[in-house]
C-alpha cells in the first residue's frame, strides 16, 4: 500500500512524533511505500539538527535522517509552520537574512501543496498527533 | 484525479493556530480541484460565529475569509446540531455562507448544512482523505 504520513506535534513532548516515526519504519519492513512524510504544525521542530538529546536518550531527527537515507524518504516540511518557528533552510534563511539555519540533512522545505498532493496520490494519510 | 477531501474543524478559533492553518489548508486543496468538504463540531462551531472582534487580544480576525469559500467551489459544510446545542447556538449565531449555482443561472444556494451526529459519521464514512483540525 501507498501510505502518507503527516505529523502534527514536536519531539519529547508528545508520543506522536515517536509514534510516527515507529509507524513509518514498520511500514517500510513490510514491503509498503511511503509516498512522503510531511512536517506540520509543531511537527516541523523534528527536523532540527541542532537539538541535543541526552545520551541515553533517541535523536528523533537523526533516526529519521537515517531512515530518509535507507529508504530515500521524501521528508517534507511546512514552510509556513517552519517560518514561525524558526525552522530555516540554507536557501530561506539567506533569503529571509538570517544568519543560521537549522534543517537537518535528508529533510527538504516546501509548502501544503504537498500535503494535499499527498492525499490524492496515497492510498491512506496516516495523521499523528492530536 | 479528485478525490474527496474532508476537514474537521474542532477548535475554537483563537486560542491554538488550528483553525486559522485550517483555513489555510482549505483553500489550497480547492485550488486543487478537488473535492472539498468541511465540517464544523465541538468548539470548532464557533470558527463561523459573526461578529468576531479581534483587537483585544492581538490576533488577526479571519472569520471575513469563510465567505469565501463558495468562490472556491466549496458547498458542502457541514455542522454538527450537537456541538451547536451544547453551547447554545443556533444557525442564526453563524455566517451565512452561499456558493452560486453556474448551472441555475447563477444561484445563491447554501452551503452550510445543520446535521445530527449520526449523519455526520455517514458524511465522514464518504470521504476519502479525512484531516483534523
Amino acid at each position: 500500500m501507498k501510505l502518507a504520513i503527516q505529523i502534527n506535534e514536536g519531539p519529547y513532548q508528545h508520543q506522536a512524533s515517536d509514534s510516527a516515526y515507529q509507524f513509518t519504519r514498520a511500514a517500510l519492513a513490510k514491503g509498503h511505500e511511503i509516498f512522503r512524510v510531511f512536517l506540520y504544525h509543531d511537527g516541523v521542530n523534528n527536523a532540527t539538527r541542532l537539538a541535543v538529546p541526552p545520551q541515553d536518550d533517541r535523536n528523533i531527527t537523526q533516526q529519521w535522517t537515517k531512515l530518509q537515507k535507507e529508504h530515500d524518504l521524501d521528508l517534507v516540511v511546512c514552510i509556513a509552520a517552519a517560518q514561525r518557528r524558526g525552522l530555516l533552510d540554507e536557501d530561506e534563511a539567506r533569503r529571509q537574512g538570517k544568519d543560521a539555519n537549522n534543517i537537518a540533512e535528508g529533510f527538504r522545505i516546501s509548502g501544503l501543496g504537498q500535503l494535499i498532493e499527498a492525499g490524492i496520490e496515497a492510498d491512506r494519510l496516516v495523521v499523528f498527533g492530536d | 484525479m479528485a478525490k474527496k477531501f474532508l476537514f474537521v474543524n474542532r477548535k475554537a478559533p483563537y486560542g491554538t493556530i488550528y483553525a486559522l492553518e485550517s483555513l489555510e489548508v482549505v483553500l489550497i486543496s480547492a485550488a486543487f480541484e478537488q473535492e472539498v468538504s468541511l465540517v464544523f463540531m465541538d468548539d470548532g462551531v464557533y470558527e463561523l460565529t459573526r461578529g468576531q472582534k479581534t483587537d483585544g487580544i492581538g490576533m488577526k480576525n479571519f472569520s471575513p475569509t469563510y465567505s469565501a469559500l463558495g468562490d472556491y467551489e466549496i458547498k458542502n459544510i457541514y455542522i454538527e446540531k450537537e456541538s451547536l446545542d451544547a453551547r447554545g447556538l443556533t444557525l442564526d449565531d453563524l455566517q451565512h455562507l452561499v456558493w452560486e449555482d453556474e448551472d441555475d443561472d447563477w444561484a445563491e444556494k447554501d452551503s452550510i448544512h445543520l446535521i445530527s451526529s449520526k449523519e455526520l459519521a455517514a458524511v465522514m464514512d464518504n470521504q476519502e482523505v479525512v484531516i483534523t483540525f
